[in-house]
């Protein structure tokens, strides 16, 4: 892995020590399988020590690590065939939101996801994944799409927020997102969400009303990210922190708050360190779901929909 | 050198003799700073009436300037906030919500109500921006669902009266999930044909216009408001560019399609009533 961050340093270090040894052992054909084991055995301990007790930034940290999966990535992973689809008949196509048809083990989805790019160029191509107002109206159209064939609807949720730019204002980047929640709400087919990443306000709420709504195990989803709540709460970017902590945006945290329906588990260390045993994890969690969720009324599933983001919030009367 | 000279310094009134204004008598106009009696701005429907300017008012005022007579049967008065995460900054959230009680004598950043407009029932959800920044949480997601399920079950068309900086912080995922929650209950709303009225006044922005105050039958505004989805200065930094003259003013939303009229206060009351004349006939 290129990237490391700091709280890895101790896992890093113990192979960078193995790796030594490896070679010193090659070298003098001394045999030191008994160390290597040992130092392995730490390894494995340390690594789910250090993984299984990460904080809300840590968390985010891993969210947003360079090497980890992004929709398309999965999407490819997961269907047989994906036919992408583009623009949303009005103004142009949104390169941070991808959608099309897929097979799932023979069942047409309609994917629907935010997309980042995987180098510098691309990133500036996906626009970070921050979507404008074309992305969240060529997700709904394609939703509608998706309605009128009756086909199940899957997003991908993965970004920073929906993109603050002038262009956007002027194009109705609050009307986009109010419409998606309000369709999405009663649209006529099974959707299943599920944060894959960054799961940053309303710009991941744009396209994250769903019967399942549910995270990977190292995404975040909150009403704002770390980093603007400590700007906005301490006019500075330092108590990121703090603020990861107190906005309680970890997958846990979420279910906890009865805010989502479940958490997909990460292999260990996060989706990057082996993306196709998490594409397949995804792959089983959505077909399961699919099943249950096409074995029942639509109407009933629509009311259970509503019901639920209903009883959403803590009140006192 | 001076013409007059003034014998003794400082202020020599004596405390008793001190003649107090009551507070609040007197008001500055922010866009022409000349002085507005209070009197005169009730009156007015709390619009300078030299240079025009909408002053910020909340839910008391909107419901003074809409309702007939000043009638009207306030819903769900008692909801208030939980603090679901414990959520601390500088500041306890609850202690924080303590202090808007009583400087605001309010008890969230929304009231509703239920009266009518010329002779036509009407609920109104208003939010009050003194009251934390009129920040959406739980009760104001809240008090708007159960605003929404009354009037489908009284068949009594809806204006929501948005004023808010966005959603509120120390709520974190609960008030996200209030824009989920209000626009699933307007769908609801929309499927029993109930007219629903998105009037949005300086300023609204954030979660807010990214929910149900954009989802109106009619969005309505008034002159001179700031409306947007990102704050002026988060796109300044974004763009690096200053912001054209009158980005995300009322006239600008207008401009753009996302709007259907721009209202003056003093006309509000009876366009209104006339919408909702022409929905019932």
């Amino acid at each position: 892995m290129n990237t490391t961050f700091d709280f890895e340093k101790p896992i890093a270090d113990l192979q960078g020590q193995i790796d030594k040894i490896k070679q010193v052992s090659e070298k003098t054909k001394v045999d030191m399988s008994e160390t290597l084991t040992e130092l392995e055995t730490q390894l494995a301990r340390t690594r789910k020590d250090i993984y299984s007790n990460l904080t809300g930034w840590q968390n985010v940290q891993i969210s947003r690590h360079p090497e980890r999966p992004y929709t398309l990535a999965y999407i490819e992973m997961i269907c047989d065939d994906f036919i992408e689809m583009h623009g949303d008949r009005t103004v142009g196509d949104d390169k941070a939101i991808v959608g099309g048809f897929g097979t799932l083990n023979g069942e047409t989805v309609m994917f629907i996801g935010h997309q980042k790019g995987i180098n510098t160029k691309m990133r500036q191509y996906r626009n970070f994944g921050m979507a404008n107002p074309e992305g969240y109206r060529k997700a709904l159209r394609l939703m509608k799409l998706a309605e009128k064939f009756n086909k199940p609807v899957v997003t991908l949720i993965d970004t920073p927020g929906a993109y603050p730019g002038l262009e956007a204002e002027e194009r109705g980047q609050g009307e986009a997102i109010a419409r998606n929640l309000l369709e999405m709400s009663v649209l006529q087919v099974p959707i299943i969400c599920i944060i894959i990443g960054e799961g940053a306000s309303g710009g991941a709420l744009g396209i994250g009303i769903g019967d399942r709504v549910l995270m990977l195990e190292h995404s975040w989803y909150s009403v704002i990210s770390p980093e603007n709540c400590s700007a906005i709460l301490w006019r500075t970017w330092d108590f990121k922190e703090r603020a990861a902590e107190s906005l309680k945006l970890t997958a846990e945290n979420m279910l906890k708050n009865k805010l989502i329906d479940g958490i997909i588990k990460e292999p260990l260390g996060g989706a990057h360190y082996d993306p196709a045993t998490m594409a397949s994890t995804i792959k089983d969690q959505i077909l399961k779901d699919l099943h249950k969720l096409r074995s029942r009324d639509i109407d009933t599933v629509v009311k259970e929909r509503i019901e639920k983001f209903c009883s959403m919030g803590v009140v006192v009367e | 050198m001076a013409w007059f000279k003034r014998d003794k310094k400082g202020i020599i009134t004596s405390t008793e003799e001190k003649k107090e204004a009551p507070d609040g008598l007197w008001n500055k106009c922010p866009n022409c700073k000349k002085a507005l009696h209070y009197a005169d701005q009730v009156e007015n429907k709390y619009v300078c009436h030299y240079c025009g300017y909408h002053l910020r008012i909340g839910s008391k005022e909107y419901f003074s300037v809409l309702f007939d007579n000043n009638q009207f049967t306030e819903l769900f008065e008692n909801l208030h906030s939980g603090d679901p995460l414990e959520f601390k900054d500088n500041k306890n959230y609850t202690e924080r919500l303590q202090e808007s009680y009583t400087k605001t004598g309010l008890k969230d950043a929304i009231r509703a109500a239920h009266g009518k407009i010329n002779n036509h029932d009407l609920v109104i959800a208003c939010m009050d921006f003194n009251f934390i920044g009129g920040s959406m949480g739980s009760v104001v997601g809240e008090k708007i669902a159960r605003s929404i399920d009354y009037c489908i079950e009284h068949k009594i068309p809806f204006l929501m009266i948005s004023k808010s900086g966005g959603a509120r912080m120390m709520e974190a995922a609960f008030s996200l999930m209030q824009m989920a929650k209000t626009s699933a209950k307007l769908a609801l709303l929309s499927k029993a044909k109930i007219p629903y009225i998105s009037l949005l006044t300086d300023p609204t922005t954030g979660g807010v216009t990214a929910s149900y105050a954009m989802l109106g039958d009619i969005n309505i505004s008034e002159p001179g408001a700031l409306i947007g989805f990102a704050g002026p200065r988060v796109i300044k930094e974004t763009i690096k560019k200053d912001l054209p003259k009158g980005f995300q003013t009322s006239e600008f939303v207008l401009e753009h399609g996302f709007l259907d009229f721009i209202v003056d206060r003093r006309q509000m009351k009876n366009k209104i009533g006339t919408f909702l004349q022409m929905m019932k006939s």
